[in-house]
């Protein structure tokens, strides 16, 4: 499965990208959500790992126009992201997240997180 | 540490809590106690284990006992087991008479997050069958060690808890965020109870089960003690109730009072023979 790592610290990127790879996506990175919509034109990934917090066009923002393009629901998406505060994973899930990760996460958690939403490889592609 | 303090210290952990330490295991006792030296102004584990065999050592030994504890634990660990009771809800339901409870036993429950796991299946099942709501739900969470059940009594978990295995839905649901922490909401605190309970002392005391979850627990005893708690375990199961155990761990070859299910993996209801005995 190929997973689109959405996050403007190239030193998250870099973690996420050790720990998909580790577990057999396919890993592409973009550093804002315009970038990652840009991405999408390349295909629709399986699954995103979203941060919130971003320059050019937040992770709130990416996720809205991701479930308004055809095709968009199809991706399970991951919030990962330091606003921890109940109403705002609220927020996360109203706009489309499936599942979220409280930064700082580990790989125990984003498996577990993947696993959730059926995107670990194995589970049906 | 000389191989007879070992020796000494191994074998209050095997009296006390069944948990088997080799050799090889002896950084753990390095690790593990090292604040429980300090505190005490014991100079090495030398010192410790002579200690042990001075009387009234009673509850020194307890307390080596339950720090060699393995107490990981995370919400509904491994998926499958929950899934699996979650579907057995409204057959034992049918099967019960109106006032009586369906009770759930959380056996060697570390810091609570299988009680509650079982907790939240419970309330999201009533939630999608009405039938359910009349029915009373109980679940005991029992540990032999007593810092984790003053844990798993306040339902207080840190992110990195509620983030291993929780789905976020459930967390949103059933959790208020309280400085950084979380608390399962009291509704699900209240269908849950804690006690101290060694799984190799005497069990009968807290009645019958309609389903046990006993997980990772066995793997640290040896054969003798495995056959021990599984025979006693399954005296306090109903005749129709399901014993789960941990996904390294059986009953195969160990007792002849439980007969796997074919289904699943893991999941023992009581034998004929077991019936008969309990009958
Ligand atoms: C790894 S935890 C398992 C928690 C939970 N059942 C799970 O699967 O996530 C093992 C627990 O068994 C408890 N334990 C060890 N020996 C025990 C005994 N003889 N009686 C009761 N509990 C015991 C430990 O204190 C520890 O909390």
């Amino acid at each position: 499965m190929e997973c689109l790592v959405v996050d403007d610290s190239a030193v998250v990127r870099k973690i996420a990208r050790r720990i998909l790879e580790k577990h057999g996506f396919r890993v592409r990175e973009a550093a804002d959500g315009a970038a990652a919509l840009e991405a999408l034109r390349a295909g629709m990934p399986g699954c995103i790992l979203l941060d919130r917090n971003m320059p050019v066009m937040d992770g709130l923002a990416f996720l809205r126009a991701l479930r308004g393009i055809p095709g968009g629901d199809r991706p399970r998406v991951i919030m990962c992201t330091t606003e921890t505060a109940q109403e705002k994973i609220l927020e996360g899930l109203e706009a489309g997240a499936d599942e979220y990760v409280m930064k700082p996460f580990d790989e125990a958690i984003l498996i577990d997180k993947l696993a959730l939403v059926g995107a670990l490889p194995g589970a049906a592609e | 540490m000389t191989s007879r303090a070992f020796q000494i210290i191994a074998g209050v952990v095997k009296e006390r809590s069944g948990i088997v330490l080799m050799p090889e295991q002896s950084y753990l006792l390095e690790t593990r106690l090292a604040a429980l030296l300090q505190r005490l102004g014991l100079g090495s584990l030398d010192v410790l284990a002579a200690r042990l065999q001075s009387p009234g050592s009673d509850g020194l030994a307890q307390e080596v006992a339950e720090l060699l504890t393995t107490n990981e634990s995370h919400f509904f660990r491994d998926g499958k087991p929950f899934d699996h009771v979650r579907a057995q809800i409204p057959r034992l339901h049918r099967a019960r008479a109106p006032g009586l409870p369906l009770r759930f036993w959380s056996a060697a429950c570390s810091t609570g997050q299988e009680a509650y796991s079982l907790a939240i299946l419970i309330a999201e099942a009533q939630e999608a069958d009405p039938a359910l709501r009349q029915r009373r739900f109980e679940i005991l969470g029992t540990d032999l060690t007593r810092s984790v059940l003053e844990r798993a009594r306040q339902g207080l978990y840190t992110q990195f808890e509620v983030q291993r295995g929780l789905p976020v839905r459930m967390l949103m649901k059933h959790f208020t965020q309280v400085e950084g922490r979380w608390r399962i909401h009291d509704r699900l605190r209240q269908l849950c109870r804690f006690e101290q309970a060694n799984l190799l002392q005497d069990l009968r005391q807290f009645g019958r089960f309609d389903v046990i979850f006993c997980r990772n627990v066995l793997i640290y005893f040896d054969p003798p003690s495995k056959t021990r708690v599984l025979e006693a375990l399954a005296a306090q199961l109903a005749p129709d109730g399901l014993l789960y155990l941990g996904a390294a761990e059986t009953a195969l070859g160990l007792t002849d009072r439980l007969e796997p299910l074919p289904e699943i993996r893991g999941v023992y209801r009581p034998s004929a023979a077991a019936r008969r005995a309990i009958a």
